[in-house]
């Protein structure tokens, strides 16, 4: 089970922005009419695309009103899953696996890059506020690992120089190129493909 | 090696591109309506007879479970759910199939809801996989332009509608009860069965979960025939699969190959083979985390399929084959995975709930060399009171790769431990607490 903190400052009041709200609807609309309750995550990652990463406790308290379920039920939810964020993580979240298949291809020189350039300890801000990161577990890219998660970018295939690279660019506020640091294709065999050599559409 | 002509999906790299033009010219969608006209249980027979097994870890028949869906469509509407929150370490297939040959999946799901009498199916998808989710959601949009989806989908007579869900991290909702609670809002917490969800499943209506792989190969399976796809394998373990080989190899790769290949050919011939040479394996996951290593000398034969692996004390699960050479500290790669069980189990069983975290602070301390001969048996132990004390499978999951370690790795650890405990600084603290919870570095 994983712990989380709740951030000490909290923003009064929340509510979904005219394009959110009408994305929010068409959540609602996937589901039978008396079962709300199943749009719960669709809503909280909407608040979390509008709110910096983050979710705050007004958000939950809005959420719960919008659905017409219980506080508790939302609140729960938010706990539980660990991609949702009760603090705030920066316009740039870094997400570095480190489950075993990545720890192999060294995924820990990654995780002290960040330490080095974004912050010391996991979910800390960076100088600038525009950075944080944190270890997760399995991202499924074990092919290409190892890997980072950048918002919502895969990185994949890193070593030490591109990983560099790619925090510089983020201290910067950019958001580097996504996929294989190798330009490798996909998940094809790095040094050429053993199948599938002469497939066409036909 | 398996033909290519016989791979089922050729564009697992994108080389020919994802969109409805490709996958058609590909042959997708081809013969949907006359399958679907040959009614449901042609389907569901010829899905018996290819003898296709679950591709999501636990190898169920899937003709078989299919066909305990309800016969007749009662008060409540039966739904198709399809498992996309793939989490397992090691195993990266479904990825491939959702963001490259998302119209097999689509076409699969069409299929099968017909056979189960379905006229909503959700495809659960993790939420990390966010751009992956964007092109599935533009390929069914795509689907529904082109009339193969929605009312008389394909010209069938059927209608039906695909929606996706994101879930949000949690690796227990890929147990199927998990994810059915966690579509219907709620934690993801396993249900205790039975009822089986064919029965009592998404939002109490008979459901039927199946993973993508499983569903995906349905459409080539009907075309190409049962036989076909029969002859490939061995009986009872039928078909292709694709494999997820990372780790120590030279070249990393997934791989569409026929099971029951020798997992000696899958690393050398595909992958490049081991880091440092063959000599130099130390140890392969053979089927994703949950399932328990093989050493070197198993590995030197073995056959990929469910039950060769059954019978050498592990199983094929996923396919996600992780191999770890000599290089690596096989206790520290063991000791990680306990420490991902601990982070992922639900909370709900006290087994699991403490056991997980008892289990990865031994072995983190095995790994560090604090340990004493007695622990080891106690580890034993306390991975044998997890297993089959749990609502969920997650327990086993937890459970085999430490006995796995202990199986063909004790006398390494022996190797480590002393016969009295070194006791380090921190003695006031009290053996139960969660130890890292102290630590400043893991806060």
């Amino acid at each position: 089970m994983s712990i989380k903190k709740i951030s000490n400052i909290q923003p009064e009041s929340f509510e979904f922005s005219k394009e959110n709200l009408t994305e929010a609807e068409k959540e609602i609309r996937k589901y039978p009419k008396d079962r709300k309750a199943s749009a719960i995550l669709a809503l909280l990652f909407l608040v979390q695309k509008q709110n910096d990463n983050w979710i705050p406790l007004a958000a939950i308290k809005y959420v719960a009103k919008f659905l017409g379920v219980p506080y508790i039920q939302v609140y729960e939810v938010s706990t539980f899953y660990s991609m949702f964020n009760l603090t705030p993580v920066g316009k740039y979240f870094v997400q570095i696996c480190t489950t075993t298949p990545c720890m192999m291809r060294g995924s820990k020189k990654i995780v002290d890059i960040c330490k080095k350039h974004i912050s010391k300890n996991p979910y800390e801000l960076s100088e600038n506020k525009l950075c944080s990161w944190t270890e997760v577990e399995c991202l499924g890219a074990c092919v290409n690992a190892p890997m980072m998660q950048i918002n919502q970018d895969y990185f994949e295939d890193l070593d030490e120089n591109r990983t560099e690279e790619i925090i510089q660019t983020l201290l910067d506020d950019k958001l580097p190129k996504p996929g294989s640091a190798k330009n490798r294709k996909n998940t094809a065999p790095e040094k050429g493909k053993t199948t599938l050599l002469e497939v066409k559409n036909a | 090696m398996l033909k290519d002509e016989d791979r089922i999906f050729k564009n697992l790299y994108n080389d020919l591109g994802w969109d409805i033009e490709s996958a058609v010219t590909r042959g997708d969608w081809s013969q949907t309506k006359d399958h679907i006209s040959k009614g449901k249980d042609w389907i569901i027979k010829e899905i018996k007879d290819s003898e296709l097994r679950g591709r999501g870890g636990a190898g169920f028949p899937t003709g078989l479970k299919l066909s305990f869906a309800p016969k007749r469509v009662g008060s409540r509407p039966h739904y198709l759910v399809i498992n996309a929150d793939e989490s397992e370490p090691g195993t990266c297939k479904d990825r491939d199939i959702l963001r490259f040959e998302p119209q097999k999946l689509i076409e699969g799901c069409l299929i099968t809801s017909y056979a189960i009498s379905a006229h909503t199916c959700y495809i659960y998808i993790r939420g990390e996989y966010f751009r992956e989710g964007q092109i599935l959601q533009e390929a069914i949009n795509q689907s529904y332009q082109k009339n193969f989806l929605g009312k008389n989908a394909c010209d069938s007579g059927w209608n039906l509608d695909i929606y996706l869900h994101y879930g949000a991290g949690a690796y227990i909702c890929g147990e199927e009860t998990a994810l059915l609670e966690s579509l219907e809002g709620k934690k993801g917490l396993p249900r205790l069965k039975p009822p089986f969800p064919a029965l009592v499943g998404l939002y109490g209506c008979p459901t039927i979960v199946n993973n993508v792989e499983t569903i995906a190969v349905v459409p080539t399976i009907l075309r190409r025939g049962a036989k076909w796809f029969a002859s490939l394998g061995k009986p009872k373990n039928t078909g292709t699969k694709i494999f997820c080989i990372s780790g120590d190899v030279n070249n990393p790769c997934n791989v569409e190959e026929e099971m029951s290949i020798p997992l000696k050919d899958l690393i050398e011939k595909h992958a490049g083979g081991v880091v440092g040479g063959w000599n130099n394996l130390q140890a392969v996951i053979p089927g994703g985390s949950s399932m328990p290593l093989l050493p070197k000398s198993v590995c030197e034969t073995i056959e990929m399929d469910f039950d060769s692996l059954i019978k050498a004390k592990s199983g094929l699960g996923t396919a996600g084959v992780v191999v770890i050479n000599k290089d690596q500290d096989i206790i520290k790669c063991i000791a990680r995975i306990a420490k991902f069980y601990k982070h992922e189990s639900c909370g709900q069983c006290t087994p699991c709930r403490e056991g997980c975290g008892w289990m990865w602070r031994m072995l983190e301390r095995m790994a560090e060399g604090d340990a004493t001969y007695k622990e080891i048996d106690l580890l034993y132990d306390v991975t044998k009171q997890i297993e089959g004390h749990t609502i969920c499978a997650f327990g086993e999951g937890a459970a085999w790769p430490v006995q796995g370690l202990l199986r063909h790795f004790r006398k390494e650890i022996e190797k480590r431990s002393h016969e009295e405990p070194v006791i380090k600084k921190k003695s006031n603290i009290p053996y139960l607490i969660d130890q890292h919870l102290l630590e400043k570095d893991s806060a």
